[in-house]
């Protein structure tokens, strides 16, 4: 399928380069509805792979990237189930996103997240399965799971202690702050910073350049220089699921989901 | 190096050409999410704006409670 248009993202194939763009509302947040097309994503990527090159990942929701995983779904999903279904709900939630995720980080395609806005929790461990990530000035990146009871569940620590320093993935994970697209070029994650509303031209430029190669020569490369930490993830999983069952976990989506605090983005 | 009042006077024409208010009917003392009636994502996009401006980086939880201009040019003039 060269072009699909759904719910929550579109792409389409043209001059060997796939373009996916976020659009679900209010800001990408990651649930059922995201993933489902994700996964179509996935499906899709044998044949896409055999006409393309290049995939670019971006939103256009003025928003940002992604605001991560869709809490407010995740509990009304879990209010409805009793502990033990809910835990076994949720290995299984996460079991499909890291499927659809490895996935994206093993494709053979070089893949460029251009990221704007914010891009936190689930949509920074997005971006992170991507190979090149281009942010412009005003993009912010944090993982604010911890405020929840809970680490990153969707690959993040793994991916990002693949890019980074420990120290710099420490700080992100116990602080829960948030860092800028200049930080986060100086620490590693970020390969090139650009004007505001001009990641997406930089992300096609960077694309363009990687035409130029073999792209047999490109996979391999990529495989080689950019391993998807299997064991790691396994264990981010147990880790994840083991927090998730805690009742102070729905505690905390509870006070969260009816928040009329002002500062949600905040950690 | 800015004094405090400096630091004071650039947020506020900041603030004020990003989100269209007169510069006039801002002051240090004001609550920039009322005065600018701005969310918490609009005051993220402040606190990237000032980071990119001043060139210092400004952990959100140093900026968590702060509402009003003068404690916000504190923390940023602890970072200059």
């Amino acid at each position: 399928m060269s072009d699909f248009n759904g719910k929550t993202l579109s792409w389409k194939l043209s001059g060997g380069i796939v373009e996916v763009d976020l659009h679900y509302a209010p800001c990408n947040e990651i649930g059922t509805a995201m993933l489902e097309e994700l996964e179509r994503l996935v499906r899709a990527l044998p044949e896409l792979e055999s006409q393309a090159s290049a995939l670019i990942l971006y939103s256009s929701r003025k928003e940002g990237f992604s605001a991560g995983g869709d809490l407010r779904e995740l509990y009304r999903l879990s209010l409805a189930t009793e502990s033990q279904a809910r835990a076994d709900g949720m290995r299984a939630f996460v079991h499909r996103v890291h499927q659809a995720m490895n996935a994206l980080d093993s494709s053979p395609l070089i893949t460029i997240a251009a990221v704007h806005g914010i891009c936190f929790g689930g949509g920074f461990e997005l971006a992170l399965t991507c190979d090149i990530i281009v942010a412009d000035k005003m993009a912010r990146f944090a993982f604010p799971e911890l405020r929840l009871g809970i680490i990153p569940g969707f690959g993040g620590i793994p991916r990002l202690r693949r890019d980074v320093g420990n120290a710099v993935v420490r700080d992100l994970l116990l602080t829960g702050r948030s860092i800028n697209a200049v930080k986060a070029q100086t620490i590693g994650l970020v390969s090139q910073v650009a004007a505001e509303g001009e990641a997406l031209r930089l992300a096609r430029a960077t694309a363009a350049q990687v035409l130029k190669y073999d792209r047999h020569t490109s996979g391999v490369a990529k495989g080689f220089a950019k391993p998807i930490p299997l064991e790691e993830l396994r264990r981010e999983t147990e880790i994840f699921c083991e927090l998730f069952a805690r009742p102070q976990v729905m505690e905390a989506l509870k006070t969260f989901v009816e928040s009329t605090d002002a500062h949600p983005y905040l950690p | 190096m800015r004094t405090i009042d400096q630091t004071t006077g650039e947020i506020l024409d900041l603030a004020a050409a990003h989100f269209k208010v007169p510069r006039e009917q801002l002051s240090a003392g004001d609550d920039f999410y009322r005065k600018l009636k701005i969310d918490s994502l609009q005051a993220l996009e402040l606190l990237t704006r000032l980071e990119n401006h001043f060139g210092v980086e400004l952990p959100d939880y140093e900026v968590q409670g702060v509402s009003d201009f003068r404690t916000l040019a504190d923390r940023i003039q602890a970072r200059l």
